[in-house]
């Protein structure tokens, strides 16, 4: 069985075996959009790893025995899993496989990667709710991208996570998770885009944010990014806020990311050149199309490059999840719909 | 938000002075036009989109011959629900006018079923009855073209006599005037056969795209209607025509910027077989394709192109440097239309379902069905026949010169037609009784102080607005042709209180962004003073400024909707500009550092 698979050779419809994100990746790559090199670590290596756990008692039972109202019980047993879950050894297959991957990734140079959970689930609350969200930057090495990878499998067993599952009455046998390891992007400017307006909902713009460096400091909240709405089919640029942005997150020398002041005459100026922006909007648009429908898209300007990378791409769920009642439709009398302006209407 | 608004509105007419020393020249305009006490009971704005300049008392027609044209259509022809015609008044040589809404529903009803039986038939008509509108149009021109030049001859000439003509030549003064005034007011009816129901299909696929796309712009749904090869595209794109000749005919190098028109045509004079056939080009293009003028067609002063070759002639070495440098000026018709066809399809593909894109194709379809009237009429009145009718007016100026009058032909406009018919009336009389006229000690002093009035009030600012501001403004006919809703009439009283910062906020016309010294122009003769790279801020931008939108980094103007014609030209250049702001004329000062984001609709002062 195949436990590792690089993003090229894997789409939406390997979901189940390499989680939402890391099919949401390989099916950019498909629809000709670049993405960070990387690979996924898919759910059959956990569950070769869980097998190499329980061969010193079980998990899954266990854990299908709890009770979700005894939390004392729940944290003290969560609690033994996720040590004995750092204890355990990898399979040396397993690890090797890893590690071939990982140097493949990496070459001589050592690059950073990101360690990222990818979850299987459909829901996206469900994912949230279980903490199937983690996310480690700027990983230095081999080692402790097997160290992060632990930690992702064994977030399966944190308490909120746990008891999630238990409140819920969910089977323990479905419960499995890929990670993705990515490449870092030392970015320049990084930030967010929707393909619709989030504030209108207006399926004919995109809004874009971003800030200097990584694109941690926009996601969390850090820093005001400057913000653009486009015009998604000819571009025209409708909205040019440019903010004052203090800090930038740059990748810290110990791994993990810092923030750092930005020079004065940058914190003013435009994090995006107009070429830029255009890039972006193009790059929006045939990932819409892709899906098929509007998408919320984290991105990054790599610094040495220059390229536009997309790190991730998801459903817009806000405004999709509204009906709308049509605009206008089709008349009898196609004449009848100027009455609209001529019969006072708007009285 | 919830805190109480004050009531706000705008000076009633009966507030507003008329200027010290002006009373005399404000009375000259007809009782018709003066504010009356009842006239405090209702909404007034100053249509300063036609009249931004103080108006003499001829080119009061203007007003008066529009506005008769426009509420018949309104009010007696289509029978538009919800409005009638449109009132006006003047004071300080300024345009106020007021709409008259209905709003009884039982008449409102009963109009209704009236307009759908009349304005309906036109847009199921459309085609045949623009080309029978163009057909009269034509023959309205011919027959303008065709009036005599108003003469007195010392003796009625012998062959007149003895044909037996029976009339003599102080009573044809007589026809040729009234003849020059009925086709005048003729030319509106026309004028107005059309533009409601033209403005009123675009605006529904307008308001459709505006409610179905929440943040497209303006110019966007302007892109997606336009038409590529329309009429008033066409004097510059005889201009670009004609450097390209200059180019291959090797009389380019007698194009130099800063040389006068007739100082240019007498070098292509001496030029030889090139020259005469450069010459042979441009009358082509004269006729009809600069009878365009410089301004929108209600000032007297206003001259076409033929009439001054000074404005084409100013853009004819810029295009002769683009040419040289290897730049096709052809405008590429083709890619345009397959750039508006994806346009279109790209907006339609992004709409939520197919009912919608079923009433898109149908209102688009409407407003492509009409389009071409909006955009080709007014090369037709305001420019070709309003010009001729000017000048026809303007003969009669130099008769009335040549008998003692006035100092100069251009001094007729400082009447009222109806004073000019008198003073004609007054010429045939002294003619046939062997007096002298008692004009020339009439209308001399009575011109200077009318002109001096008119300097007077163009220097005085006038209230944007007067009389309670209308909850709604439901108007179509306002809405549609001045661009004035309940949100801009909000903005205007903001911009009174002296609130607003650094920002002058407008119709996003054309996108880009552009900083540079603004250059402030009030009327069209300042025009020279502008530079390459300046940004030109007026109070109305005209199509036929096109040759300097070459020279200029971008456009602001006070009064206009992204419809306007302004803001095609500006796109078509692909400069930026800002329109509708109200205010720019008034708050930039001439050499002030600007930024203009013709895609957000803000002008920054730097």
């Amino acid at each position: 069985m195949e436990h590792v698979s690089g993003l090229a050779d894997i789409g939406l419809r390997d979901r189940a075996e390499v989680g939402g994100k890391g099919g949401s990746l390989g099916e950019l790559l498909r629809a000709g959009i670049a993405v960070p090199p990387g690979f996924v670590v898919r759910t059959a290596a956990f569950e070769r790893f869980l097998a190499a756990v329980e061969a010193h008692g079980p998990v899954r039972a266990r854990i299908s025995s709890l009770s979700a109202e005894d939390l004392p019980a729940l944290a003290a047993c969560c609690d033994e899993v996720r040590r004995r879950m750092q204890a355990t050894p990898l399979p040396p297959d397993l690890e090797a496989q890893i590690g071939r991957a990982h140097a493949q990734l990496c070459g001589t140079q050592g690059t950073a990667v990101a360690v990222r959970s990818s979850a299987t689930t459909e829901d996206a609350a469900d994912a949230s709710f279980a903490g199937l969200q983690d996310t480690y930057l700027w990983v230095p090495d081999l080692g402790e991208t097997l160290r992060r990878l632990r930690g992702c499998w064994a977030s399966l067993y944190s308490v909120e996570s746990v008891s999630y599952r238990r409140r819920r009455g969910l089977p323990e046998e479905g419960v499995a998770m890929a990670v993705v390891v990515q490449a870092m992007v030392d970015a320049r400017t990084a930030g967010v885009m929707f393909t619709r307006s989030p504030t209108t909902g207006d399926r004919s713009v995109i809004t874009i944010e971003g800030a200097w460096g990584l694109g941690s400091a926009v996601v969390g909240g850090e820093v005001t990014p400057d913000r653009w709405v486009l015009g998604k089919i000819v571009g025209e640029i409708a909205v040019r806020e440019i903010s004052d942005k203090a800090i930038r997150h740059a990748p810290a020398r110990a791994g993990g990311v810092e923030a750092l002041p930005v020079d004065e005459p940058s914190r003013r100026a435009a994090c995006l050149s107009d070429e830029e922006l255009q890039t972006l909007r193009a790059i929006a648009r045939r990932v819409e199309r892709h899906y098929g429908c509007a998408q919320d898209i984290e991105w990054a300007i790599d610094r040495e490059s220059g390229q536009v990378l997309l790190l991730q791409s998801r459903p817009e769920t806000v405004w999709s999840s509204k009906e709308r009642a049509p605009v206008a439709s089709t008349a009898p009398d196609p004449l009848s719909h100027v009455m609209s302006i001529f019969g006072g209407g708007r009285r | 938000m919830s805190r109480q608004e004050p009531p706000r509105g705008f000076p009633l007419p009966s507030s507003l002075r008329v200027v010290a020393g002006t009373e005399r020249a404000q009375a000259a305009y007809p009782y018709t036009v003066q504010f009356g006490p009842a006239d405090d009971q209702r909404f007034w704005f100053y249509n300063s989109m036609h009249f931004p300049e103080p108006m003499s008392c001829f080119d009061m027609v203007t007003a008066e011959a529009a506005y008769c044209a426009l509420g018949a259509a309104n009010t007696r022809v289509h029978c538009l629900p919800t409005t009638l015609g449109i009132d006006h008044r003047i004071i300080n040589g300024r345009v106020y006018i007021g709409g008259n809404a209905v709003t009884d529903p039982g008449e409102i009803a009963r109009r209704t079923a009236e307009f759908q039986k009349r304005a309906f038939y036109y847009y199921e008509h459309w085609e045949p009855l623009y080309a029978q509108w163009k057909g009269k149009m034509l023959a309205l021109i011919r027959e303008a073209q065709a009036l005599p030049t108003p003469a007195l001859p010392e003796l009625e000439p012998l062959q007149h006599v003895h044909a037996g003509r029976g009339v003599a030549s102080n009573h044809l003064l007589l026809e040729t005037w009234q003849r020059t005034l009925e086709g005048y007011f003729r030319m509106w009816h026309h004028h107005f056969e059309f533009l409601l129901l033209g403005y009123g299909a675009y605006l529904t696929f307008f308001a459709f795209c505006k409610k179905a796309f929440p943040e497209i712009q303006d110019q966007t749904v302007a892109r997606m209607v336009a038409g590529i090869e329309a009429e008033i595209f066409r004097p510059d794109d005889e201009l670009r025509r004609l450097a390209r000749r200059a180019v291959e005919l090797g009389v380019d190098g007698r194009f130099t910027d800063g040389v006068p028109a007739q100082s240019v045509i007498r070098s292509l004079e001496e030029a030889g077989p090139p020259g005469a056939e450069w010459l042979r080009e441009l009358a082509v293009s004269r006729d009809p394709w600069f009878n365009i003028n410089v301004g929108d067609g209600f000032y007297h002063y206003h001259r076409s192109w033929n009439d001054d070759l000074s404005m084409p002639f100013a853009g004819l070495p810029g295009y002769i440097a683009r040419i040289r440098a290897g730049e096709s000026l052809e405008r590429p018709f083709a890619r345009l239309q397959e750039e508006r066809r994806q346009l279109i399809a790209d907006y339609r593909e992004l709409l939520g379902s197919e009912e919608e894109r079923g009433a898109y194709d149908q209102m688009i379809a409407l407003a492509h069905r009409v389009f071409p009237y909006v955009e080709g009429h007014k090369f037709y009145c305001e420019h070709w026949y309003t010009n001729l009718f000017f000048n026809k007016v303007r003969q009669f100026g130099g008769l009335l010169a040549q008998h003692g009058f006035f100092g100069d032909a251009e001094d007729v406009f400082q009447l009222t037609h109806y004073e000019v018919e008198c003073a004609i009336i007054d010429l045939m009389n002294a003619w046939s009784t062997g007096s002298a006229p008692r004009g020339p000690g009439h209308w001399p002093a009575l011109v200077a102080e009318r002109r001096a009035a008119i300097a007077q009030w163009a220097r005085h600012e006038t209230p944007p607005a007067l009389g309670p501001v209308p909850e709604v403004i439901d108007d179509p006919a306002i809405v549609m042709l001045w661009g004035i809703t309940r949100e801009s009439l909000d903005a205007w009283l903001q911009a009174g209180s002296g609130a607003a910062g650094n920002e002058i906020r407008g119709f996003a016309a054309s996108s880009g962004i552009v900083e540079g010294p603004a250059r402030v122009v009030k009327s069209v003769e300042e025009i020279g003073r502008l530079q390459p790279g300046d940004i030109l801020v007026c109070q109305i931008t005209n199509p036929t400024w096109a040759p300097i939108f070459q020279k200029i980094a971008g456009a602001v103007s006070d009064i206009g909707g992204s419809m306007s014609h302004a803001a095609i030209v500006a796109r078509e250049f692909g400069l930026p500009a800002v329109v509708g702001t109200g205010t720019a004329t008034a708050r930039i000062r001439d050499g002030q550092r600007v930024r203009v984001d013709g895609g957000r609709g803000v002008v920054t002062l730097l």
